[in-house]
C-alpha cells in the first residue's frame, strides 16, 4: 500500500502524519519541538515507523513549518512548502467548501481566505505573538491549571470580564490586576480568550471578508473557550477537523502526493534516516558587509544543506525554482 | 576641501559619485547598509522614527568616521516627515558631536533659487552653466543606464536556468557602467550590460509571474532595506515591476509632471483624492494600473510607522476586491526577519499560481 509523509517542524510542535492514497490518516504525531527539532524527527519517524503497518510503502515526502528546509533536507523531502499553503489544502481535504481559515500555532496566528478551494489573500501575526499557544501556555501555569482544562474553565465562567488583550505584557499585568480585585478565575479566563479573538480578528484578521465554513486549527483549537469566544464574536460556527493539531502536515503529505505524481517517483531516503548521525554548525561570512550567519548541516561529515545567507552565495536548500 | 556624502538608495550613487566629482568635490560614497549601519542608526535615532531615517543616521555615522564633512541630500514639501529629515539629522549629528554641512535640495520646480544656491556650493570646478548643464545631463544618463539595467534583471532573473546567473552578469554590467566617464562610454557600457543580460541561458518554458512592487521610496530604492526582496521574488519565479526608479521619481519631482505620474493620480482618485504625502497615492494608483495591465500580483512595500502608507494600506484592501487583484503588504523595520518574509513570499506565489491555474481552468490544488 502507498503512502505519503507530511511533517511539520513548528516552534513548539513537530509533527508527522501518514496519508494513504484516498487522503486518510493513518498515524499522527504531535510532539513537542523542545528546542531540538533534529532529535525530535528522527524520534518521530522512529515512532512512525514502528505505528504503520509493515506493507505500507512511503510513495512521497512533504515538509512544512518554520523548520521545514531542515526537515526537508533530512529527509529527503520532495516538496518543501510554506505553512499556509499547507494548511489551505489541508482545510479544503476536510470541508471542501471551506471559505476561512484560522491557525493559531505556538508562535504565530494566521488567517487564510480561500474561495472556491484557492487561497485568494492571507496574513500571519506581524510584530506581536500575543495570542498564540506560547502565551496559553505560560499563562495557563502561572494559574497552576492544566493546559488541557483552560478552556473548559472559560465556559463556566458566569460574568464578563474584559482584559486588555493588545500586547502580553499589558495582558498579563491586567490578568493579574483582576484576580487581586477578586475576580473568579472561570471569568478572568474567558475574558483573557475574547481578548485574544479581539486582538486576533483586528489584528491578522482586519480587512478580510470572513465567511463561513470556517475552520479552526493548530494547537490552540484545542482550547474550548478560544473556539467559544470565536463564535461569540462572529456569530458563525466554527469547526474543528478532527486533526486539527497536525494539518499543516497533512498538507504537506497531501502535497507531496501532487508532487510525485507529476514527477514520477520519491526522493524519500527512508525510515533508515533515523539511525545516521546528524550535527550543524554554522560561520559568519565575510563576503561583505552583512557578515551574515550561515548555518550547516551535516549527515555524517557530508554538508547537506546550508541556508542562512542574504545572498544565496552559500544556500544549498533543496528546494527547485 | 569638502569631503561630501550622501544618501545610498540602490545603485544610484554611482551616479552622485561621478556627478559630485565631475563638479570638483572630493566624494565619500556611503557604504552598504549592514547590521552595524542599523545598530548606530537605531542607537541614535527616536524609536518611532521610520526605518529610512534610521539607516540614513547610520549611513552618515558611518561615513563620517570614513572623513565625510558635507551631506548632500533631499527635503521634501508633502505632509510626509521625510521632509524635515535633513534638519532631524543634522540635529542628531550635532548632539553627537559632529559638525556637519547640510546641503538640501528642495523640489526645484518651488524652490529654483534653494537650487541654484546649492549648486553653486557643489561647483567647486567652477564649471560655465553650460558646463553644469552637460555634467548633470551626463550623469542623468548613466542613471538611466544603471535602471535600464535594473530593470531587465527582474525580467531575466526569473527565467535563468541556473539560480544565481543573472545576479552575476547583473553586477558585472554594473561595474562596466561604473567604469564608463563619458557620454559614449556610458552607452556603450549600457548596451553591453543590456546584451550580456540577454545572453543568460533561459527555460523559455518558465511559467512566470508577474508582481509590481509599490510602497515608499526608500525601501523600494535600497535592497538593503528590503531584505533583497525583488531578488528573492526573482528566484521563485516571479518577474518584478518596480513601480519606482530614481529616474522616474526626479522627472516627477522636477520641472513637470510626467504623463506617467498623471495617470497614476487619475488611477487613484476614485480611491484617495488627497495628497497624504510620501507615496500613499501612488501606491494605490500604481496597484489600479498594474491591476488594469494583468499583473498577477501586487506587494506593498513599507516602513513601520510610515503615515502615508498605512492609509494606503487601509485602502488597498477594496482596490484589491473591486480589480480582483491580490496584495501582499510589509512593514519593515530593523526587527523584520528573512524568514518570515520569505514564507510570506513562497504563500504569496503559491496563491498567484493556483489563481492563475484555475482561471486557465487546470484544477491542481498546488502550483
Amino acid at each position: 500500500m502507498k503512502a505519503y509523509l507530511g511533517i511539520d517542524v513548528g516552534s513548539v510542535s513537530i509533527n508527522i502524519v501518514v496519508l494513504n492514497e484516498a487522503g486518510e490518516v493513518i498515524t499522527g504525531l504531535y510532539l513537542r519541538t523542545k528546542g531540538r527539532p533534529i532529535e525530535v524527527i528522527q524520534e518521530g519517524l522512529k515512532q512512525t515507523a514502528e505505528s504503520i503497518p509493515p506493507d505500507v510503502k512511503i510513495a512521497g515526502v512533504g515538509s512544512t513549518g518554520s523548520g521545514r528546509y531542515l526537515a526537508g533536507i533530512m529527509v529527503g523531502a520532495d516538496v518543501i512548502k510554506n505553512e499556509i499553503t499547507a494548511h489551505a489544502v489541508a482545510a479544503s481535504m476536510v470541508i471542501p467548501d471551506v471559505q476561512t481559515v484560522f491557525e493559531i500555532g505556538g508562535q504565530d496566528s494566521k488567517i487564510i481566505i480561500m474561495r472556491h478551494g484557492i487561497v485568494t489573500d492571507f496574513a500571519m501575526n506581524t510584530v506581536c505573538a500575543a495570542g498564540t499557544g506560547s502565551f496559553l501556555d505560560q499563562q495557563a501555569s502561572r494559574l497552576n491549571i492544566p493546559i488541557s482544562q483552560f478552556g473548559e474553565l472559560a465556559l463556566k465562567s458566569t460574568s464578563q470580564v474584559r482584559i486588555a488583550g493588545r500586547c502580553t505584557v499589558f495582558a498579563e499585568s491586567d490578568m493579574i490586576h483582576k484576580q487581586q480585585m477578586g475576580h473568579q478565575i472561570p471569568d478572568i479566563i474567558n475574558g483573557l480568550c475574547e481578548a485574544l479573538v479581539r486582538n486576533y480578528l483586528n489584528n491578522v484578521g482586519k480587512g478580510k471578508e470572513i465567511l463561513p465554513p470556517i475552520a479552526f486549527q493548530g494547537g490552540v483549537a484545542a482550547n474550548v473557550g478560544i473556539k467559544a469566544a470565536f463564535e461569540k464574536a462572529l456569530g458563525f460556527p466554527i469547526i474543528i477537523p478532527k486533526y486539527f493539531n497536525v494539518m499543516g502536515a497533512i498538507g504537506a503529505a497531501q502535497i507531496a502526493c501532487e508532487e510525485v505524481s507529476r514527477k514520477g517517483e520519491t526522493s524519500f531516503k527512508g525510515f533508515q534516516i533515523t539511525n545516521l548521525p546528524y550535527r550543524t554548525g554554522s560561520f559568519e561570512c565575510d563576503g561583505c558587509s552583512n557578515v551574515c550567519e550561515v548555518v550547516e548541516i551535516f549527515e555524517g561529515e557530508k554538508v547537506i544543506g546550508r541556508w542562512g545567507s542574504r545572498c544565496s552565495k552559500w544556500d544549498i536548500t533543496g528546494e527547485n525554482k | 576641501m569638502q569631503k561630501l556624502t550622501f544618501p545610498r538608495m540602490g545603485e544610484s550613487w554611482r551616479t552622485f559619485k561621478m556627478l559630485l566629482e565631475d563638479l570638483g568635490n572630493e566624494v565619500v560614497v556611503p557604504p552598504r547598509p549592514s547590521k552595524r549601519t542599523l545598530d548606530l542608526g537605531v542607537r541614535y535615532s527616536p524609536e518611532f522614527a521610520c526605518f529610512p531615517l534610521k539607516i540614513l543616521t547610520g549611513t552618515y555615522l558611518e561615513a563620517i568616521e570614513m572623513g565625510a564633512d558635507t551631506i548632500v541630500t533631499s527635503g521634501g514639501i508633502g505632509p510626509c516627515r521625510a521632509g524635515e529629515y535633513a534638519m532631524l539629522h543634522h540635529k542628531i549629528l550635532a548632539d553627537l558631536g559632529h559638525n556637519i554641512k547640510m546641503v538640501v535640495f528642495e523640489p526645484p520646480r518651488f524652490y529654483p533659487f534653494n537650487f541654484i544656491k546649492n549648486v553653486y556650493i557643489l561647483n567647486r570646478a567652477r564649471h560655465s552653466i553650460r558646463g553644469i548643464i552637460a555634467l548633470i545631463k551626463k550623469a542623468w544618463r548613466k542613471l538611466q543606464a544603471l535602471d535600464n539595467a535594473e530593470k531587465l534583471s527582474h525580467v531575466i532573473r526569473p527565467r535563468e536556468l541556473i539560480t544565481g546567473t543573472t545576479t552575476r552578469v547583473y553586477r558585472k554590467g554594473l561595474e562596466w557602467i561604473d567604469q564608463a566617464y563619458t557620454n559614449e562610454q556610458i552607452i556603450d557600457a549600457e548596451t553591453a550590460a543590456l546584451e550580456a543580460l540577454r545572453n543568460v541561458p533561459q527555460n523559455p518554458e518558465a511559467e512566470v509571474l508577474r508582481v509590481g512592487i509599490v510602497g515608499e521610496i526608500y525601501v523600494l530604492l535600497e535592497p538593503a532595506s528590503n531584505l533583497e526582496i525583488e531578488e528573492t521574488l526573482g528566484n521563485l519565479g516571479v518577474e518584478v515591476e518596480r513601480s519606482m526608479f530614481l529616474t522616474g521619481w526626479t522627472r516627477d519631482n522636477t520641472w513637470t509632471e510626467t504623463t506617467e505620474g498623471m495617470t497614476v493620480k487619475a488611477a487613484a482618485e476614485p480611491y484617495l483624492p488627497e495628497l497624504v504625502g510620501g507615496h500613499g497615492r501612488d501606491s494605490i494608483g500604481n496597484t489600479i494600473l498594474c491591476a488594469k495591465r494583468g499583473f498577477d500580483g501586487m506587494i506593498q512595500l513599507a516602513p513601520f510607522t510610515c503615515i502615508p502608507e498605512i492609509v494606503a494600506r487601509t485602502i488597498l484592501p477594496k482596490v484589491s476586491r473591486d480589480y480582483d487583484i491580490p496584495v501582499l503588504t510589509f512593514f519593515l523595520d530593523e526587527q523584520t526577519g528573512k524568514a518570515g518574509m520569505t514564507t510570506r513570499l513562497e504563500a504569496f506565489v503559491d496563491l498567484m499560481r493556483r489563481k492563475k491555474h484555475f482561471r486557465q481552468g487546470n484544477g491542481l490544488l498546488t502550483g
